[in-house]
């Protein structure tokens, strides 16, 4: 039977990637990410999981290592953070393009500069276009679940992607929750031995990462992209298989008392807690709002987002990441552009808000509504506004 | 060969192909033996960077053009100054 225990998220999430019983894991430690590989070293070193742990001298080796053991044949798990994504992104790209099922958690923590450790989606952003699937978690159990259903997705053969888990850094990573860890005979029967596809094998030589020329290179990008995109019914349907064991079934994107809403809040990650706090204390006083969460961020979800925005007057999106001299936050330009082609889309109202780590409470949510509403009136909805900034 | 045709990941389930890659097509200028001069001691053959050079059946050498991208190393390396590069004309 499964077990509910209070722990930190990232035990948690080191608890998923032990039950997964990975083969390898490189990782260099960054805050905060950091308790995520100490925990995993210590399985490794106390002979609770039987790994490779292969402590690395930067990130740029790790994820470079991770190529090399998934190219192997091995199960690879890494995670990183900020700065450390950074370092690391040069081999992020061609993980993907490889095709190498390596699953990563995203502790998301601000870019540098100033330095800073705290939480937002900057580093995320940083490697959007880098091919892997991108999904988001808004709670220790969310971190657990989508983990595990991330190794069983990634080596799936229809898919054959890295997985990328955002975790919020601090707000989940480092906070106390009670959390479902599944007994080891439940994963098995969910999360197959991997069985890769191609491998880098003595007996049986192939060549991976060769090079193209002008004449291919084109066609590997349109066979990267499609594959990205067909990912996406194999992600819902493995989501579906653990909801059927585990009775918690994730969903592209999801919503929180849409139903005759007028307005909707769009957030990724952790803030769809508190922005459904808020949202229920907007409803009592009779305010027609609720909640779109963007679970899956790669591939995009536009279907399932029409779907869950179809009716409704005005998307309020909370960005976490800003594009200097752009058309908006990344979430909100992705929106806009998503909308383009209704006949009716909501008008889009977006606040650049939460930046490393300063708090968005329920009254926040509460005050952007408000301000949303003026913006509207004033017919003033281009753009972004920076929510909070002292002026 | 279009995008369908791809392995996943761009895998090459064929080893040792890059053999056909025919390097010589990069060449604008074509390494030649003076017989005269040769004194058959095989550096040009131990120099050439693509293992382009090979042992005629009377022990001198030349070059294989599908791969000699006439780089000119066998000529700088040559003891007795044997081989010159002339230009491509085709």
């Amino acid at each position: 039977m499964p077990k509910r225990v209070g722990m930190e998220v990232s035990i948690g999430a080191s608890e998923a990637v032990r039950l997964a019983n990975v083969d390898a894991i490189a990782a260099y430690p960054i805050t905060p990410q950091t308790h995520i590989v100490e925990h995993l070293s210590e399985f490794v070193a106390n002979g609770e999981l039987d790994a490779e742990f292969i402590p690395v001298e930067s990130e740029h080796s790790a994820m470079s290592v991770c190529c090399g053991t998934s190219a192997a044949g091995a199960r690879t798990f890494t995670c990183t953070s900020s700065q450390g994504l950074a370092l690391m992104s040069e081999i992020v790209f061609i993980a993907s393009a490889m095709q190498l099922p390596i699953v990563m958690i995203l502790a998301n923590r601000s870019l540098s500069g100033p330095l800073s450790i705290w939480n937002d989606h900057t580093d995320v952003m940083l490697v959007r276009d880098c091919g892997w699937i991108q999904a988001f978690g808004e709670n220790g159990q969310e971190i657990f679940d989508l983990t595990l259903c991330a190794f069983k997705i990634a080596e799936d053969h229809r898919v054959l992607l890295p997985f990328m888990v955002n975790m919020d850094g601090f707000i989940l990573s480092h906070v106390i929750e009670p959390i479902e860890i599944l007994d080891q005979e439940t994963v098995d029967s969910f999360l197959p031995v991997y069985n890769p596809l191609y491998r880098l094998d003595p007996d049986n030589p192939v060549t991976m990462g060769a090079f193209a020329m002008p004449d291919l290179y084109t066609e590997t990008k349109k066979a990267q992209d499609e594959r990205l995109k067909a990912s996406l019914p194999v992600i819902e349907e493995i989501w579906e298989e653990y909801g059927k064991l585990t009775g918690r079934t994730y969903h592209p994107v999801e919503t929180y008392k849409a139903e005759g809403a007028k307005t909707l809040f769009v957030t990724m990650g952790s803030f769809g807690e508190t922005a459904s706090t808020a949202v229920d204390a907007m409803r009592e006083d009779g305010e027609p709002v609720g909640l779109c969460k963007i679970r899956l961020w790669r591939p995009f979800p536009f279907q399932a987002f029409h779907e869950a925005v179809k009716g409704v007057e005005t998307l309020i999106v909370i960005d976490r990441a800003t594009s200097y001299g752009g058309p908006g936050g990344p979430v909100a330009a992705e929106i806009r552009s998503a909308l383009y082609t209704l006949d009716t889309p909501p008008k889009v109202v977006d606040f650049i808000a939460g930046l490393a780590g300063r708090d968005v409470a329920p009254g926040d949510y509460k005050a952007m509504y408000h301000r949303a509403q003026e913006k509207i009136a004033s017919g003033d909805i281009a753009g972004y506004e920076i929510y909070g900034v002292r002026d | 060969m279009t995008w369908k045709d791809l392995n996943v990941g761009c895998v090459i389930t064929e080893a040792g192909n890059a053999a056909e890659y025919k390097s010589g097509d990069w060449r604008s200028m074509r390494p030649v033996w003076d017989k005269e001069r040769c004194i058959q001691c095989g550096v040009c053959y131990i120099f050439c960077p693509d293992a382009a050079i090979y042992k005629t059946e009377d022990n001198y050498f030349e070059a294989d053009l599908y791969y000699c991208k006439g780089c000119g190393i066998c000529v700088k390396e040559c003891v007795t100054g044997a081989i010159r590069l002339v230009e491509e004309e085709e």
